[in-house]
């Protein structure tokens, strides 16, 4: 009899759920059938749109095979030039900027007010959109490559000092007040006792975020601000796929060649 | 260490004079770059506009308020649009991605040589194209509308939750697979019950996390045809009617906000 309850035992046995509470469990699941049952009801999809659609899917799937990179390569070249240089500029501005924001946004530096301030300002730029303050930007200051840089180098503000906010925040005190025990000014405090502590990261953060902004300069030019986006665009709009495929292929080289060489600078220093 | 003498005293220096020059050049080299982009933005840059903008800006602001409030009901139905594009992106993009992760963790990947560079290829391509040109691409090939906006959002997804998971089937304890194992589990019995029990609640955190980046991204997915609030964002600029775009701006404001509580809230009580 012990036996064979063992053996029952042992038969029943599963694993502990993720979520312990079964009335949360079903609640859960039962309510997320039903919102999966209403989202595909009220779906408004022409099926027979996407089915033609798929010929054309598999023409872009073969442009891959042979991108066409000669038939607009100046204006390949020039969105290149644009998207790069803009990359550049946005991150070393975004970064200065930032810097100044992350002392003010970090709590055992600034004083209340000022911390208020600073992370209102992060606050702004995380909560919209890239795209949307292009657009802002554009209608501001017109078309052209120095929108997409404002853009860019707002952005990179508020992932910056965010995250650089959040690494003073949690810096070795003791180091800090070795510094101030000699009798270092505020500045010299700042420079010999913080610094220190926080360059790996500001450096490792800024390589992250110049490739996040190459990534992102792609994508400014859709709506104008300049950049590989806008012959991206173009080349989508006279379905000329073996262009866009090869403008596509470039953009994957360049950000897998700066994540490669950022991910070993970073291992370096760190 | 390297030191200099001067007057016969040793005198403490951080780099070797050779290293000094090195770093030197560095800033040159790095600074001579960025001049050189800055000119080039310069002259691809109209100034009339840019000294301009402030009159410019004044004038949008002035048009921006008071914001058309009654708007506001027709934005529901492209707001549950936006929604349905990102759940429905996400849970689509889950799927694909679990396959992809496993063949990219080196502890579980059938072949090192073969399936987990194929696999890490489809997460390097899949995370370098944002999901607004995935976009592009479905609606040239799909035509405008909801369908494009799910898939652009699934394709942009896969990438980076395949990613997270993977590193985070590779960071799990061996000794429970082994235990697993030495009970005499198949393969498919040891990832169910040594490897996902350990990476469940990774899983649920990456997924939640990217439903709420996808909000984000679903917004302006309209920009380009592909369906959802974004849409009527771009009907409203094409005639410049700035009091409807306040009202957008801000149910987009006020969306992303709840996204970001309710996630913050359920990976709080995952992890």
């Amino acid at each position: 009899m012990a036996t064979a309850a063992g053996r029952f035992e042992a038969a029943a046995w599963r694993p502990p759920p993720l979520i312990a509470s079964p009335l949360l469990r079903w609640g859960i699941g039962l309510g997320f059938a039903l919102y999966l049952a209403v989202a595909m009801g009220t779906l408004d999809i022409n099926w027979a749109r996407v089915w033609e659609g798929l010929d054309r899917g598999w023409a872009f799937v073969l442009a891959f095979t042979e991108p066409d990179f000669t038939s607009r390569w100046r204006d390949i070249s020039q969105g290149l030039l644009e998207s790069l240089t803009m990359t550049v500029v946005s991150t070393v501005v975004g970064i200065a900027i930032s810097i100044p924001i992350a002392l003010g946004a970090a709590r055992n530096l600034a004083p209340l007010p000022v911390y208020l301030l600073c992370r209102g300002v992060i606050a702004v730029s995380r909560s919209f959109q890239e795209v949307i303050i292009a657009i802002f930007f554009v209608a501001m200051f017109g078309f052209g490559p120095f929108a997409g840089f404002l853009t860019l180098s707002f952005a990179t503000i508020g992932f910056l000092a965010k995250l650089l906010a959040e690494d003073i925040e949690d810096i070795e005190k003791s180091q800090a007040e070795a510094v101030r025990a000699t009798g270092a000014s505020w500045l010299q405090w700042l420079v010999y006792g913080i610094q220190p502590q926080v360059m790996p990261r500001l450096i490792g953060l800024s390589l992250y975020r110049l490739d996040i902004n190459f990534r992102e300069s792609a994508v400014v030019g859709i709506v104008g601000a300049g950049g590989i986006g806008a012959t991206l665009n173009t080349a989508f709009d006279r379905y000329e796929f073996d262009t866009a495929a090869a403008i596509l292929l470039i953009i994957i080289g360049i950000v897998m060649a700066a994540e490669y060489s950022s991910s070993m600078i970073r291992a370096r220093i760190q | 260490m390297p030191l200099t003498t001067r007057d016969d005293r040793m005198i403490w220096r951080r780099r070797t004079t050779g290293r000094d020059f090195a770093v030197w050049f560095g800033w040159l080299l790095g600074t001579a770059i960025f001049v050189w982009s800055w000119q080039v933005i310069s002259e691809n840059t109209i100034w009339f506009f840019v000294t301009d903008s402030p009159r410019v800006a004044a004038d949008i602001g002035s048009r921006m308020v008071p914001p058309a409030w009654d708007y506001l009901s027709r934005l529901w139905q492209p707001l549950w649009d936006t929604i349905n594009i990102a759940t429905l992106g996400t849970l689509l993009a889950l799927v694909m991605a679990v396959p992809v992760a496993f063949l990219a963790a080196r502890n579980t990947t059938p072949s090192v040589l073969f399936l987990r560079p194929i696999a890490l290829l489809i997460i390097v391509s899949s995370r370098s194209i944002n999901s607004l040109i995935w976009a592009l691409l479905l609606v040239a090939i799909a035509g405008p509308g909801v369908f494009a906006g799910i898939i652009a959002i699934a394709l942009r997804s896969i990438g980076f939750v395949a990613k997270l998971l993977y590193e985070a089937i590779e960071e799990i304890d061996p000794v429970q697979v082994e235990a697993v194992r030495a009970t005499g589990a198949s393969e498919g019995q040891i990832i169910s019950y040594a490897i996902v029990p350990q990476v469940m609640p990774a899983f649920a955190g990456i997924s939640v996390f990217r439903w709420d980046i996808n909000i984000r991204e679903s917004t302006v997915l309209g920009l380009v045809g592909a369906g959802g609030i974004g849409l009527e964002l771009q009907a409203s600029l094409n005639v410049l009617a700035w009091p409807r775009v306040t009202v957008i701006l801000l149910l987009i404001f006020a969306t992303v906000l709840v996204s970001e509580w309710v996630s913050a809230r359920i990976r709080h009580a995952v992890i």
